[in-house]
């Protein structure tokens, strides 16, 4: 097969438009709102050093924080915003997507333009400045007249480097919920699709690359004073934007909004939600990649309007308890709880990927461990991985104080290793998670909790407010509910790692679909 | 010794003269906070139609004395006033337009055609498209340009004297009564330096200005101005024309002196029977 045959280009291709018109729009939105705050600055501060040092260097701090991390910090500040307008003046605005990432990605494209606006003014000769003055312009006139024009040249490499930075970093928006060429490389980097990762890359730096030429033909067209040129540099930039609006356009905003988190399984399950309501008639579209605390304030909000999410993560990230409770106890609190926020619980998908202590089968057997409580007399001997998060979580702590359980050594691990790495023996046990394709694959077992120390995470429907007298909705979900059971979810989590044409996350969830009618129909 | 000033067609010290067009009266200008006093109690008079060089080695406070004539700086004290009006009083912005001024290696703004730049000044005042193209075209012919050749040159594109002629041109174009020149042809070869002088004063007789010239060369300035005064650390040694200076007893105006005679000396032993 050649790669060009291989389906998931063609999945690729029809994302196109809705990516790369969503990132231009944030691209270009960001890097004007940028300029329209430090032009006005570097004009103000190029005299003032106290006001020219103080700006340059917040710039460079803001340039220091990590893309993903200043576009995360984005999303509480406007919630929080967010809900004081609602307070004080009765509006409230969406904290998610657009606003955050042009917020964010303005605020990193500031550093370019205000160093080169004030280099270029800077630098212009003391005898040229004096000329303005000599020949009675104002201050005013000597600006536009003078200053400008001679820095412009050093002025638009700035602002060409910050339209490079901000559509690259526009890819790391998709976690807070703005569709990019980002969404590529997030889906392809969870599902290991490597020929999507690949995609999103050269999309993003080609049109980094054509709208630095844009540019730059722009600024040729005015240090030559070639007024073509900037016609068709500026007719360019239009055009781009002209065309990245349309699909917008045409797009229905009438349909409905499937979420989905930042691993495989919630690709899948987030295509497998999509396709049921499309089948009922219901158009829907999907925002994928969003960060864990995203996600729930996004239905909340109703930027999104379903998504799968699992029990136990809200009942301790979302509403903080630290007590563990038995499932059904915890599954009825929890409703009441997301009742108060009018969120609904629609049910449960019928699986867990809740946390498990995970070996190899064989060896298991080999030394008589059945249950964590078997474990715990081998543990001291013995040591585990998990990933960066789990030994600061709460079921460790209740797995350690309910079992006595103390490992020779603690070692964090990549998810997506840490399977291979107990097969091979490396490592003696894993924290793995339940639904996990790789335990079957890998001829692993995940080990009893007798003493249920590990709180359940059974995969639920979430859907907004806003749809929560939506019977079309319900019906068209209602057959998934305690439909997918845990060998049905690791085989469908399984094919998702493939890295294959059928392991796109809509392959994966047509035959999830499948599989469960399939099974009906024998029973 | 100030002021003290013979010329043919005109008598006594120009202060209380009607026709004097500036007055720097008792005017001090420091730097620095009052270590560097760059122009010290300095009084002198402008008449109209005058020509007047100040000389002076670098360092000496001319060119601060020229800024503060149309208020590129301000003076910490004393009077300055021009066709009989303190500059305190008026705008600097409008003062400037009515004063020319010719700047070190001309000054020009790159980015600006040589037309541009010499219609500069008219378009800040706002004067019609159609009369400045006029006045532009007059202004190539008076210092000399191809109209055709040059109206559309950048200064980029032009030689160091062709470059001072555009300079001079600017400094006209808002018909100035008085034009303020610093070091105008300091850079330039000597025989374009002798055209361009040449031209400039035969320009300054025909439209009747009034002409302040800072230079460090005395020779230049006894060639071109009416009346010569020098300058030293902030201060005004002497004034008056070659031969008054000649009689000042100052030392230092006394070397000044020194260098053009003896360069005429040796240029006329060198060149017997030359008629210059």
């Amino acid at each position: 097969m050649s790669l060009f045959s291989d389906p998931r280009w063609h999945e690729a291709w029809a994302r196109l438009p809705d990516y790369l018109g969503s990132h231009v729009r944030v691209s270009l939105a960001a890097l004007a709102l940028g300029l329209l705050i430090s032009l006005p600055l570097a004009l103000l501060s190029r005299n003032r050093p106290v006001m020219r040092a103080l700006l340059l260097g917040l710039a460079s701090i803001v340039q220091t924080v990590p893309g993903l991390a200043l576009l995360a910090l984005f999303y509480p500040l406007l919630l929080a915003a967010a809900a004081l307008t609602l307070k004080w003046f009765g509006f409230g605005f969406s904290a998610f997507g657009f606003l955050p990432a042009v917020l964010a990605l303005a605020l990193y494209s500031m550093l370019p333009v205000l160093r080169n606006t004030i280099t270029g003014l800077r630098g212009i000769e003391p005898q040229v400045l004096e000329a303005a003055q000599g020949v009675g312009m104002t201050p005013t006139q000597s600006l536009v007249m003078v200053e400008v024009p001679l820095a412009l040249p050093v002025m638009m490499a700035g602002i060409r480097t910050a339209a490079v930075w901000v559509i690259g970093t526009a890819t790391l928006s998709t976690p807070i919920g703005q569709t990019s060429l980002g969404n590529y490389i997030f889906a392809g980097l969870q599902t290991q699709n490597w020929v999507l990762v690949l995609f999103g890359c050269a999309a993003a730096a080609i049109l980094a690359l054509a709208v630095d030429q844009l540019l730059a033909l722009i600024e040729a067209g005015l240090r030559l004073r070639q007024r073509l040129r900037v016609v068709f540099g500026g007719a360019g930039i239009a055009a781009l934007v002209a065309v990245t609006l349309m699909p917008s356009m045409a797009r229905s905003s009438q349909a409905y909004v499937v979420g989905a988190k930042t691993f495989a399984e919630q690709y899948v399950l987030a295509a497998l939600l999509g396709q049921r309501l499309s089948a009922a008639g219901l158009p829907a579209t999907a925002r994928e990649g969003l960060g864990s605390s995203v996600i729930y304030q996004a239905l909340v909000n109703g930027d999104i309007d379903v998504y799968i999410d699992y029990s136990g993560t809200l009942w301790s990230n979302q509403f903080h308890h630290s007590e563990i409770k038995p499932r059904q106890e915890l599954l009825a609190e929890l409703k009441t709880e997301l009742a108060r926020q009018n969120v609904e619980l629609l049910g449960e998908l019928g699986f867990e990927n809740a946390y498990a202590l995970v070996m190899p089968k064989k060896r298991a057997d080999a030394l008589v461990i059945h249950s964590v409580a078997d474990l715990a007399a081998r543990a001291p001997g013995m040591s585990i991985a998990a990933d960066y998060e789990f030994f600061s979580r709460p079921e460790w702590k209740a797995l350690q104080t309910a079992y006595g359980l103390n490992f020779k050594t603690l070692r964090q691990m990549q998810p997506d290793f840490m399977y291979a790495a107990v097969a091979s023996g490396e490592i003696d046990v894993i924290a793995g998670y339940t639904s996990d394709g790789l335990i079957a694959k890998y001829d692993l077992v995940a080990l009893d909790d007798p003493k249920r120390a590990i709180p359940p995470y059974d995969a639920i429907v979430l859907v907004a407010p806003k749809r929560a007298d939506d019977r079309a909705l319900q019906a068209a979900l209602q057959p998934l509910l305690g439909r997918i059971d845990i060998a049905a979810m690791r085989e469908a989590n399984l094919r998702a790692a493939g890295g294959d044409g059928g392991s796109s996350p809509d392959a994966v969830a047509r035959w999830l679909w499948e599989k469960i009618n399939s099974e009906k129909s024998s029973k | 010794m100030t002021g003290a000033l013979k010329r043919p067609h005109r008598d006594a010290s120009p202060q209380t003269e009607v026709a004097v067009l500036i007055v720097f009266d008792h005017v001090r200008k420091s730097f620095d906070g009052g270590r560097v006093r760059a122009v010290d109690d300095v009084s002198l008079g402008v008449g109209a139609c005058e020509f007047l060089a100040i000389v002076g080695s670098s360092g000496s406070g001319k060119t601060t004395l020229l800024r503060l004539a149309n208020r590129l700086i301000e003076a910490d004290s004393g009077r300055i006033t021009i066709e009989g009006e303190d500059v305190r009083a008026a705008d600097p912005v409008g003062l400037r337009r009515r004063i020319g001024t010719v700047f070190q290696s001309g000054g020009l703004f790159p980015h600006m055609s040589v037309a541009a730049n010499i219609g500069i000044t008219p378009k800040l005042k706002g004067e019609r498209e159609s009369d400045i193209a006029a006045t532009v075209d007059g202004l190539l012919d008076l210092v000399r340009l191809d109209r055709k050749q040059f109206h559309d040159r950048f200064p980029h594109e032009l030689s160091g004297g062709q470059r001072q002629r555009v300079g001079v041109a600017r400094a006209l174009a808002a018909k100035p009564k008085i034009v303020l020149m610093d070091e105008p042809f300091g850079a330039l070869d000597p025989l374009t330096r002798d055209a361009l002088g040449d031209d400039y004063r035969a320009l300054h007789k025909k439209l009747e200005l009034t002409t302040v010239m800072i230079t460090h060369d005395m020779t230049e300035a006894i060639l071109l101005a009416d009346r010569i005064a020098v300058m030293r650390e902030g201060r005004i040694l002497a004034t008056g024309t070659a031969s008054e200076l000649a009689r000042s007893g100052d030392a230092y105006v006394a070397e000044l002196l020194r260098t053009p005679r003896r360069q005429a000396e040796r240029l006329n032993a060198a060149l017997p029977g030359s008629s210059t």
